[in-house]
């Protein structure tokens, strides 16, 4: 029947058309599922766990070069996760930038005026980036909408300033010859663990009650605060727990490339994951991480072409939010969980 | 100290010029717009092409260059933010993504280096009670006090100004007196757009034409409006004067290098304080969850 279906509908004789199903294994909502046997399990486990096996195999069949390639994209992911993070607690940010060079700037400082070697600083600068952050944006969280976004896009640029006007943290050279991670297996799998970690602990957060406050937040904080719920109290945990992945990338990569300077505050840090989520689809992190791994290879191949690289993820991210604000995972994911066949009309 | 007060107050006339049209368009509409800085430096980028590739006077640029700057922020209104209006994540994220989109493009054509540079209106310089002040930070000045009283005058005895603000209050009272949001949102965008082209033709002679200016601008209209009051033309001349005679002041007393920790600190402390703005009263309520 499908084969001739394309003849049919010239001829005009028999119409048919496509029928779309849902898999009858979900129960009420899109997070909660009722199984019945070992297929239905491994068809939902699949898609987790090619992704977890996917990350740990890919370095082993990469070349070097190709290595490295993921090390940044991994980096940028983790950006997005903790950009969507954030964005679902209602809090859309414009400075990813501004957890990055925290972070990045904490880890190279005390590695360089403290001598303390990777182990301890990545996790402090973690911790004391997101904690930094936090303390810095605590005053805006009393405000709703736009001001947050205004308030992060501002920040890392007079941070930039402050650098380069004092002289502080190395000023305009930065500090470098900063210790280095063992050796880039190291690198690559320390980077995947705790992009996975981040992935799957963000998404079972968001499922529980605590994610639902901040989804609510999102959605209407007077009816949230009318539960009785401290809610700038949570929008501070959601901003914590949300910027210390991005501090934790920040961290790695001055390890990484043994140095930090200026461009940790760069506007690359910002835009790159926005335009990684806003393709993938926001509010699932598992379309920011989509997102991540389609474009970034993707900028490497184009590095031929320099800045227009920006203007073209610029021309996405608008067209994306404009034309299909879900993103592509959203129409992945419809597509896994649909069977989809053609029916004929009477 | 004359001349610290004098060239406070030009540098807050800088500021003034910097900040109000993004603060015109978010008054009204709403709509944060973070393509400002870039639609500053296309002010300034097609004066430039006007007056070297087609060889227009000067007057001439201007005009025409403040009308398609103008008409360019309406018609992305028109075609891009009315369809995702009021969806604030896709507002933040289209203006800002264009803004990027277009000064990452004028870095690609190759817009930088000293051959962009827009003529002064006069040279010379003129003597104020003892401290020299050349005529184009005169003609600054001026024009931020013409600007500012035709906008008060504007909003307070035109239809169309009196239309700006009844949608800025209340957008669905005003609906239903027959006022159109969207159309008036959408004068508002190509408004706000326009000021920021006239902003860099009177500005942009005392330096060169610079990609980065087009962040330096968003982040001064930012700043300014966060501690004056975002949707306030009197929260706009507050601000500024605040910035304008504090970084005269620093500069000054201290190092001019502290003049960025001046703004942060400011920006912190209104945060804290008020978070809406000095004069920020309109949204107050709004605002403050």
């Amino acid at each position: 029947m499908i084969l001739s279906f394309g003849k049919d509908r010239e001829s005009g004789n028999i119409k048919h058309r496509k029928e779309r199903l849902d898999r009858g294994i979900k129960a009420r909502s899109d997070t909660i599922y009722a199984l019945s046997s070992y297929r239905e399990a491994l068809y939902l486990l699949f898609p987790r766990a090619a992704t977890i096996i996917g990350l740990l195999v890919l370095p082993l069949l990469l070349p070097e070069y190709w290595i490295k390639v993921l090390v940044i994209t991994c980096v940028v992911a983790l950006l997005a996760l903790s950009w969507d993070f954030i964005a679902l607690a209602g809090m859309f940010s414009l400075g990813q930038t501004l957890f990055f060079g925290v972070g990045a700037y904490l880890a190279g400082g005390l590695n360089h005026y403290v001598r303390l070697s990777p182990i301890f600083t990545i996790p402090l600068s973690t911790v004391g980036g997101a904690i930094f952050c936090t303390i810095l944006i605590l005053p805006v969280l009393r405000l709703r909408g736009i001001y947050f976004a205004m308030v992060t896009f501002v920040l890392p640029l007079l941070l930039i300033r402050i650098i380069e006007m004092t002289g502080v943290l190395g000023g305009v050279e930065g500090l470098s010859a900063l210790s280095p991670l063992p050796n880039l297996w190291v690198s690559v799998y320390l980077i995947i663990a705790v992009f996975l970690v981040c992935l799957f602990g963000y998404r079972r957060l968001m499922d529980t009650d605590y994610g639902l406050i901040l989804k609510g937040i999102k959605n209407n904080d007077l009816a949230v605060m009318s539960r009785g719920i401290n809610i700038y109290l949570y929008k501070a945990q959601a901003l914590l727990i949300g910027s210390s992945a991005a501090a934790f990338a920040g961290a790695f990569v001055t390890h990484h490339y043994r140095f930090v300077g200026l461009p940790a505050f760069s506007m690359d840090y910002t835009i790159l994951p926005i335009a990684c989520t806003v393709v993938g689809g926001p509010g699932t992190f598992a379309g920011a991480t989509f997102g991540a791994f389609v474009l970034m290879p993707l900028t490497e191949l184009l590095r031929a072409i320099g800045t227009w690289r920006v203007v073209l993820y610029s021309f996405f991210m608008v067209v994306f939010i404009i034309l299909v604000p879900e993103g592509i995972f959203h129409y992945l994911q419809r597509k896994y969980h649909q069977i989809e066949r053609l029916v004929k009309t009477e | 100290m004359l001349g610290m007060l004098l060239y406070g107050l030009i540098n807050s006339a800088v500021f003034m010029l910097m900040a109000i049209g993004f603060s015109l368009t978010f008054g009204i509409s709403g709509v944060a717009n973070f393509a400002y800085g870039a639609f500053y430096v296309t002010g300034a980028y097609v004066t430039w092409q006007l007056i070297n590739s087609l060889g227009l006077s000067f007057a001439i640029s201007i005009i025409i260059s403040a009308i398609i700057t103008g008409l360019f922020g309406a018609l992305l209104y028109r075609f891009v933010l009315f369809r995702i209006r009021g969806l604030l994540l896709s507002e933040i994220i289209a203006t800002f993504g264009i803004g990027m989109g277009m000064l990452e493009f004028y870095r690609s054509i190759g817009l930088s280096g000293h051959s962009y540079k827009l003529p002064t209106f006069m040279d010379g310089s003129l003597e104020v009670l003892g401290v020299y002040v050349d005529y184009q930070r005169v003609i600054i000045v001026g024009v931020a006090a013409t600007l500012v009283f035709f906008l008060w005058f504007f909003s307070h005895h035109t239809k169309m100004g009196l239309a700006f603000r009844g949608i800025a209050q209340n957008e669905h009272t005003s609906l239903a007196f027959g006022i159109e949001s969207e159309f008036t949102a959408m004068v508002s965008m190509g408004m706000g757009c326009c000021l920021a082209s006239l902003a860099a033709v009177v500005i942009i002679p005392l330096s060169l034409i610079q990609v980065e200016e087009g962040s330096n601008v968003l982040i001064l209209a930012l700043a300014v409006g966060i501690v004056g009051g975002m949707e306030s033309i009197a929260g706009v001349i507050l601000g500024s004067l605040i910035f304008g005679y504090a970084q005269i002041a620093v500069a000054t007393y201290f190092n001019p290098h502290y003049t960025v920790i001046v703004m942060l600190a400011a920006i912190l402390i209104v945060l804290v304080i008020k978070p809406s703005g000095l004069f920020g009263k309109f949204k107050e309520l709004e605002e403050r969850v």
